[in-house]
């Protein structure tokens, strides 16, 4: 168990939930850039209702991974410091302003001017995030990083300012805006869920198009990469889900069985995650970093399995509970949005509002006087 | 600027301002407990405050989580070669911290958005989880600054690590001291911003049960916290004044290591010419804080070589405020105390609820003075013995960009956020009318 194989991994687990949870609370800010029409309010709403619970607890999943890494394999994580700080300090940025807007806007008591601005801020800041966390992604499967005698030796551009780097930055926003739509075409109350079920369908038409263009640049910016995906025997099996996958998204999207349209999107996703970490071969920043030289110590390694044991057996029916109780709440919310249609428009942080003076039924023990 | 103060400005600065709000997301769930469980028994006052409490935090605790995250990445951003060797001994700490934050965020996201879709007993389970794992996770990250500060279990050869032991942050001598006084200094500083703010609008409109509760509440947590953070506060002193020298030197400016060393109240210490000026000295204090005899020898900066100074202004300067805060803080606490115990309606003592006022960022003030004193008072090292800050640097050029738009982000946050917290004191008397 002590095996820096089993973190690596690990580490691939992690970012899949994170692209499945985290990623898809950015995309519902990609989304909400895209809300036009009599029910733009209805859908930013609906956006805000479905990412405000979870969206700090789902952020986590980033942090659980930058902290795997710095701990298993702390060359790489220095290595990425420095080599991927302007990106990297981007997408920090970017995650401040859309963490920080989101909640100015939905607790903030602002007129709907203010509101408004600060959906801007944030949709704008979701859209720049996974931009710049996917070029992250492509730099270390690039291989023009290099390391050599634990500096970096390739500057500071080298892997993300590149073709690949920009395809594989766009083809995250398209896939985080793909998930997305896909959650709230399944969740989102009846007047807006054919728009999203179509955003479904447009983001895995630029979803296929851009994971195309991304192979393509790959093939000259970082050919080893490609070759490592190329000699795996799991890579046609994996293509052929992802195609399965997308096609039927492309065909369920907005039918009655929007559960089968999330589970192809989750599937879709779960490929491209799976064939980065074939491409990645066990390496953390290709070439010259790999699980076996990134400066894992075994004790580490060995004490992060009772920590992670831990760890999961503390969070996974907290977070279960915490889903159940937003999900199976959806039902009721629907019901809700339609008597709502009719009434003035409201708007999303009426509901702190609303509380204040709602009827709660725990109240009414208290205010009898 | 040069690169290397250009990073621990930024990492200073991405500190600074998320630790207001990281304590802000320990101590603000206790209260909401406290409210909560009043709200329970029926006081309808105590559950308007909760939900109050609870929009306010909401704010704060989404602030902290995303300048948490800035600070994570930060520590490979600004110091690469630290983490590179550290990284496997301070990772159990931060992972348990990650879980122990998640933890947190799942059951505010319950506690914020659930009050109407959770059981009553489920609601005010999650509050109490909230309180207990924002505890826990500072406690845990404090573990790593402790292992900073006096960092054991690996040895070095040939310049790497080798016996890494990565429970060894729990077994950092200055772990207890520094959990207990971090826990302490959250909860004091945030019930005193509380006391203020409502003290505030107690004055405004002294009939409001709302505000009166809170001031109860909040004058509560500062009557535990304060007398025991000013214990734990001298318990620090006696093991700083053990393990890091250099440090209690510094914020005492003692230069010149003595039996009966003064305690020097105020002053600016000249590093170069190894006096302290303008000091109000009391003979043998610091013996006797140090190490509890007035006639004990205190190591002063002179057993220290000039190089491993820290920067004596500052940390000196630093550690005053820190002091003069806490002991402002429990006198006004000592003043409540008296109120109370004479069965005075705190809504009538008016003088006493000014001075909360003009008390409620001593909290804040001393967290950060605190904060400073053992950071700058820990270097030039980042692993105190061990590594330099300057070796622990990025080769990253040209610094002042990143931390020049951090500090005009965190500038803009900061201005932000009072404007919403000052919206959200101010402009819901309609609510208060309904509740009374």
């Amino acid at each position: 168990m002590s095996d820096p194989h089993l973190v690596f991994v690990i580490m691939g687990l992690v970012l899949l939930a994170y692209a499945l949870t985290g990623g898809a609370d950015l995309g519902g800010g990609i989304l909400a850039l895209l809300a036009r029409g009599p029910h733009a309010e209805a859908e930013r709403r609906a956006i805000t209702r479905a990412i405000g619970p979870i969206w700090e607890a789902n952020h986590v999943w980033l942090i659980v991974l930058v902290v795997l890494m710095f701990t298993v394999f702390p060359r790489a994580f220095a290595a990425l410091g420095i080599a991927l700080h302007i990106p990297i300090t981007l997408a920090l940025v970017g995650l401040v302003l859309r963490g920080t807007a989101f909640v100015f806007g939905a607790y903030g008591l602002g007129d709907d001017g203010e509101r408004a601005r600060w959906v801007r801020v944030f949709a704008w800041a979701s859209a720049a995030t996974p931009l710049c966390l996917g070029s992250v992604l492509a730099a270390v499967a690039s291989g023009e990083v290099r390391v050599r005698d634990g500096e970096v030796v390739s500057g500071y551009l080298a892997g993300w300012s590149s073709p690949f780097g920009l395809a594989t930055g766009l083809l995250a926003v398209a896939t985080f805006a793909l998930t997305a739509a896909a959650y709230l075409s399944a969740d989102a109350g009846p007047e807006v869920r054919p728009r999203f079920a179509r955003h479904t369908r447009t983001a895995q038409a630029i979803v296929v198009t851009l994971a195309l263009a991304t192979g393509l640049a790959a093939r000259h910016d970082a050919p080893a990469f490609v070759a490592s995906m190329r000699a795996s025997p799991w890579m046609p099996a994996l293509l052929a889900s992802a195609a399965a996958a997308a096609l039927v998204v492309w065909l369920t999207a907005g039918r009655a069985r929007t559960h089968l349209t999330r589970a192809a999107v989750v599937l879709e996703v779960t490929c491209l995650v799976l064939g980065y970490g074939l491409g990645m071969d066990a390496h953390l920043l290709r070439p010259d970093l790999h699980v076996g030289n990134a400066g894992s110590h075994p004790r580490t390694v060995a004490a992060l399995v009772p920590v992670l044991a831990f760890g999961t057996v503390l969070l996974a029916p907290s977070l279960w509970y915490l889903l159940a109780v937003f999900r199976g709440e959806r039902a009721r919310r629907e019901a809700a949005a339609e008597a709502e249609a009719e009434a003035p428009r409201r708007t999303p942080d009426d509901r702190p509002g609303r509380e204040t003076c709602a009827a709660d039924p725990r109240d009414g023990r208290g205010s009898s006087h | 600027m040069p690169d290397l103060l250009a990073a621990r400005a930024q990492m200073a600065l991405s500190l600074a301002f998320h630790i207001l709000f990281a304590v802000a997301g320990m101590a603000m769930p206790v209260l909401m407990v406290l409210a909560e469980v009043r709200a329970r028994r029926g006081d309808a006052a105590s559950a308007e405050l909760a939900r109050r409490w609870a929009r306010g935090t909401a704010i704060l605790f989404a602030v902290g989580a995303v300048s948490g995250t800035v600070l994570s990445f930060e520590l490979g951003l600004l110091w690469p070669r630290f983490m590179a060797h550290a990284g496997p001994l301070v990772g159990v700490p931060f992972g348990l911290e990650g879980f122990a934050f998640f933890t947190e965020a799942i059951f505010l996201g319950i506690y914020l958005y659930g009050r109407e879709r959770v059981p009553p007993a489920m609601h005010l389970f999650s509050a109490v989880a909230v309180a207990v794992s924002g505890l826990t996770s500072g406690v845990f990250v404090v573990a790593v600054n402790a292992w900073m500060n006096t960092p054991v279990g690996f040895t070095l050869a040939d310049g790497g690590l080798v016996d890494v032991d990565p429970w060894a942050a729990f077994a950092a001598p200055a772990f207890p001291t520094q959990a207990i006084h971090t826990a302490l200094s959250a909860y004091g500083s945030i019930a005193f911003v509380v006391l203020g703010i409502h003290a505030l609008c107690l004055l405004r409109d002294p009939d409001s049960v709302l505000h009166h509760r809170a001031v109860q509440m909040a004058l509560g947590l500062a009557l535990v916290t304060t007398p025991l953070q000013i214990v734990s506060g001298d318990f620090a002193a006696k093991h700083v004044a053990a393990h890091q020298p250099a440090k209690l030197a510094a914020a005492e400016g003692l230069f010149t290591t003595q039996a009966r060393a003064p305690l020097c109240i105020g002053g600016v210490p000249d590093a170069d010419a190894r006096q302290m000026r303008w000091a109000f000295e009391i003979p043998g204090g610091l013996s006797f804080l140090a190490h509890g005899d007035v006639d004990a020898e205190v190591v002063g900066l002179d057993a220290i070589p000039r190089a491993d100074w820290p920067p004596v202004a500052v940390t000196h300067v630093a550690f005053q405020i820190m002091v003069a805060c806490g002991t402002a803080m429990l006198a006004l606490v000592v003043w409540g105390a008296w109120l109370r115990l004479r069965r005075r309606p705190l809504a009538r003592a008016r003088g006493f609820l000014r001075a909360a006022v003009l008390a409620a960022p001593l909290g804040l003030l001393a967290v950060e003075a605190g904060w400073t004193v053992t950071e700058v008072g820990r270097q030039p090292w980042i692993v105190h013995g061990f590594l330099r800050t300057a070796d622990a640097v990025t080769p990253m050029p040209k610094l002042a960009l990143p931390l020049a738009a951090f500090t005009s982000l965190y500038l803009l946050l900061g201005v932000v956020v009072v404007t919403m917290l000052r919206r959200h004191v101010f402009a819901t008397t309609r609510a208060e009318r309904v509740v009374e």
